[in-house]
Order: structure tokens, then sequence, then C-alpha cells
């Protein structure tokens, strides 16, 4: 089952039509939009060869600072494409019409990217940082050979699969949950450390009066957005199974709670026999992981070992209503 | 339940936000020639944090070795610097060429430690390149970035602005502490609350922040 979904995975991809802005066409008639396929697990500054190619004709003298844009909204470019797209399409809209720009990146509000190799360190980090999450240490991540770290980063981007997994299974990071593999010797003593599991939350707000999600109105600012990049932590003791509603209340507690208590470790919630939260705050309208929209009694575990992105993250599109609180 | 972090060299988000309190507050008790170390809690979808945030010192000069000559020009009425060769050092520190630095210190979820974020600006308001910043930063951090581009100190977006920020990258940070703490003669208790005046006493070496060694002594 679970090959199954990596495959999904793998080969999901958003139909793309992007459109170069018209204030870098120099040629009458102007160039047609270029329809292309991006990976979900990829991210769209490596959509640039083929932009290159289609646009170079037109595009005016200078070097070239590229970056997308949504209906205006610089796009991240360390954000995978699919997340981009359940995140901001409220309504999945198909193709999705991006806009590139090739000259004139905004510094101020985007992280410059260079290229290919900026968006690798990118990957490597984060595949360094989820190493961390679920073993305490990113050594595995670091003693890659030369050769290995570059087999897997070409492996990603041309979407290999089996080559990719290939060197990811040396790794060790997986599967998380019961069945996890116990963590290399840490210096701490192992019974009391949680099993980890790499999460990245991306958060929207969309009004109460909205009845239907898809009308939500276009995000124009990422901080319209809340990103939490947050491990989901849970004690073996225990026991049960935790549902991927119970993940995303320990996960977000100031957005489902009215009275947080202020627990001395932070925002996750530990405690099993709690009752069931009523949410009297906030309203969860969408959950969106790779284009789906699980059940919200799915087993966390299982959902993160199906859906997880090539570098161990889970990520995870959340719409919610917030009530407007009564003074 | 807090983190047993002396034998990690990390720490619970409850310890540094504890830490981050006492820190600010020897800081600006014992540094009254630098602006004050400000708490901004984290505000995530109308929801203010009791206790999620991070620290801000804004506007502030590095010690540079192209300021740091400034510094004394400035603070001594009877020098005589003959060491003094670089034409730039002369400029009085007042002047339109003094850069300005704003360090946010946040807390990371994923490393249990705090990360720097600093951004630098020339008098216009604006943002220095990384070339830029190099040219200040103290000579060993320069070639730590020469042989490391990629993993030592990059440009990432702020935890908590959506905009990018100079950081130094964390994953190191737990072993180095561990051996920082170990070294002293702190109980378990004591030690996490002098977590940030000891990280930052190594931190700021990088980027040429000084910390005054009043911040050190019992208050």
């Amino acid at each position: 089952m679970e090959e199954e979904a990596t495959k999904y995975i793998w080969e999901g991809a958003i139909p793309l039509q992007i459109k170069l802005h018209e204030s870098e066409i120099t040629s009458f008639p102007p160039p047609p939009p270029l329809m292309i396929l991006g990976l979900r697990i990829g991210y769209l500054p490596l959509l640039v060869p083929p932009l290159k190619a289609h646009f170079s004709s037109t595009l005016p003298p200078g070097t070239d600072n590229v970056w997308f844009d949504y209906k205006g909204l610089p796009l991240k470019w360390y954000i995978p494409t699919g997340v981009l797209f359940d995140l901001l399409c409220a309504e999945p809209e198909r193709p999705w019409n991006l806009t590139v720009h090739f000259r004139g990146s905004p510094g101020d509000v985007l992280t410059p990217c260079e290229g290919e190799e900026s968006v690798k360190w990118s990957y490597i980090n984060s595949l360094k940082e989820a190493a961390y999450v679920i073993n305490g240490n990113c050594k595995n991540v670091m003693n890659m050979s030369q050769a290995d770290q570059y087999d897997l980063w070409q492996s990603l981007l041309k979407g290999n699969m089996e080559g990719y997994l290939k060197i990811s299974s040396r790794l060790k990071l997986g599967p998380f949950g019961e069945d996890s593999l116990p963590s290399e010797a840490s210096e701490t003593v192992a019974s009391s450390r949680p099993s980890r599991i790499p999460v990245r939350l991306y958060v929207r707000s969309v009004g109460e009066e909205i009845v239907d999600i898809e009308d939500a109105p276009i995000i124009d600012s990422w901080d319209k957005i809340s990103y939490i990049n947050r491990p989901f932590e849970i004690y073996k003791e225990e026991g049960g199974y935790v549902s991927l509603k119970q993940a995303l209340k320990s996960l977000l507690p100031e957005t489902f709670n009215t009275n947080s208590s202020q627990e001395e470790s932070g925002t996750n919630v530990k405690d099993p026999n709690a009752p069931d939260f009523e949410d009297d705050n906030a309203k969860l309208r969408l959950v969106r992981v790779q284009g789906i929209e699980p059940d919200m009694d799915i087993p966390f575990f299982w959902l993160a070992n199906c859906l997880r992105n090539p570098e161990f993250y889970l990520h995870i599109c959340v719409f919610i209503s917030k009530q407007p609180k009564l003074r | 339940m807090r983190g047993v972090c002396t034998r990690s060299g990390s720490l619970s988000a409850a310890d540094f936000y504890a830490s981050a309190i006492y820190f600010s507050q020897r800081w600006n008790e014992t540094n009254s020639d630098f602006p004050n170390w400000v708490w901004i809690p984290c505000s995530r979808l109308g929801a203010i944090s009791e206790d999620e945030g991070y620290l801000v010192l804004e506007k502030i000069k590095l010690q540079t070795e192209r300021n740091d000559s400034n510094l004394e020009l400035n603070n001594c009425d009877s020098c005589a610097n003959d060491e003094l060769t670089d034409e730039a050092t002369l400029v009085d520190v007042h002047s339109h060429d003094a850069h300005l630095y704003d360090l946010h210190i946040a807390y990371s979820f994923t490393y249990k430690v705090p990360v720097l974020y600093f951004r630098g600006y020339k008098s216009d308001g604006c943002h220095l390149s990384l070339d830029e910043i190099k040219e200040e930063l103290p000579s060993h951090s320069v070639e730590i970035l020469q042989k490391s581009k990629w993993t030592f100190m990059t440009q990432e977006e702020h935890p908590y602005l959506n905009t990018p920020w100079y950081t130094l990258h964390p994953c190191g940070t737990g072993d180095w502490m561990k051996l920082l703490l170990s070294s002293t003669s702190y109980g378990d208790k004591a030690s996490l609350i002098q977590y940030l005046p000891a990280w930052l006493s190594v931190i700021g070496q990088t980027v040429g922040l000084r910390v005054p060694l009043e911040l050190y002594s019992p208050s």
C-alpha cells in the first residue's frame, strides 16, 4: 500500500500554463504561454530550462533573475509545487495559470533564487532537518557521499522514483510510527524520547461567511498564511493511535483552544485522556495533503508514511474559519 | 516537562522563553550603550501567543574592523591612532557611512535551540548584500563562508515575518552548547536560564556582536 502511495506521489503533477510577464515581452505577436507539467514534489525554478528555451527570443537584454507569481502573489520557490497549488487554489484550477518573470525579483519579500543550486541546497537542508527530527541528529545526511548526494538530487529532478528510493532507503529515515526502527544511539535516555514526525503546516483563514471553500478570496499576501514548521511529537507510553484531527489540534493549539492551558512543554498537547476538543474558536474547513482531502480519523502515522514528500516532510494545507471573538 | 538540556545542549520552547526574558533584562541593565533587546510575541491568525515569539535588537552597529577604529576615535578623547592605515576609518562614526544591523533570535522547534537571524542596512535604508556583509564579518566567519557557501550562513525566510533574512544554520548548535554548558559549574536549572547568554557569547563572535562581561555576573 505504501509503495503504491509513493508511486502516486511521484507521478502526481500539476498542469501549468505559464505566461511571460507583459513587461518583459519585446516581440510582436507576444509568445504563447508554455503548457508544462509541474511535478507535485518538484519546485518551480526547476522549470526554468524549458521556460528559458520557450521565451528567450522575446526577453529584454539583461541577466536572468527568475521568479513566479500567481495572480500577483510572488511564489515562494522553496515550497513544493503541489503544496503551492493545494494552498493557493482553493478551487483547483486546471491548468494552473502562472506568470514567470526573468527580471526584477522582489528581493525584499522573496528570498532570491540562484537557480538549481539554490533549490538543491534548500532541499538538502530540509532533508537534514527531517533527519534531525526523526533521529535526533543529521549524521546520516551529512555523511552522504558526494556521489550519493548528486544521484539523489538528479533522481528528484528527473522524477526517477526507483533511483531515489535506492539511495534514500540507506538513510534509514522511515517508516514513522510504532514500527519505526530505533534510532542510532543517542546521548539522551531513549525511552523518554518522543517519536517525532517532520511536518510543515500552511494555514489559511477563510471568512465564516464563505459557505463554499472554493469561493475563498485569492491570497494577495503571504501575511495571510501561517507557516508552521514544527515536528509532531508523541510519547510512546501514550499508546493508541493518533488521528489526523488530533495531530492537527496538537500542532495548532492556539487556534483550537479558547482556554489554552499553558503547558510548560510548549505547544504540543500530550494528554490522551483529555476530552475531545470543542472547536469553539476555529472551525476546520478543509485539509489537503498531496491534493487529497483525507478523512480526519485517518491514523496520522500511516498518513505521514504514505503521503510525505521525498525529503521526508509531510506538508499539510489547512483552511480554517475563525469566529470573530466576542468582547 | 521541562527539557533536560545540559546533556543534549538543547532546550524546550518554554525554557527558551524564560531564558530570553532573563537575558533581555540583564542586557538592558548592564548595557546602556546599546538599544534594548525586546521580546516580540508571535501572532498567528489573530491569536497572540503568551510564550512563543522572538527577541529583537534593532539598528545597532556591529563590532567590525571597520567600526572598531571609529568607535575608538569617538570614545577616546586623546587618542592618536597611529595604527590606522585605512582612510575609511577616519570617517566619523555618525557619518552617513555607518551600517546598521537588526538581530533577531528565534527558537527552532526542530533543533530545539535558538537561531540568529540578521539583516544589515546602509544609512539610506537599503539592505546590505551578502558581499557587503562579508566585508564587515569577523575574518574567521568569512573563511567558513568561503568553504561552505550553502550550509553555514544563508538567506532564509524569517520564521515569523515573510521576508528573507540571513541566518546561521543551527544543526551544530546543540553539540557545542553541550560542551559549553558541561564546562560550567551551574546546576541544571541555573544552566537553562543562562542558556541564551552562553549561546550568544559564541554566536555573537560570529557576527561581531560585543556582549558585555557584566551580563555574565550574577544580578
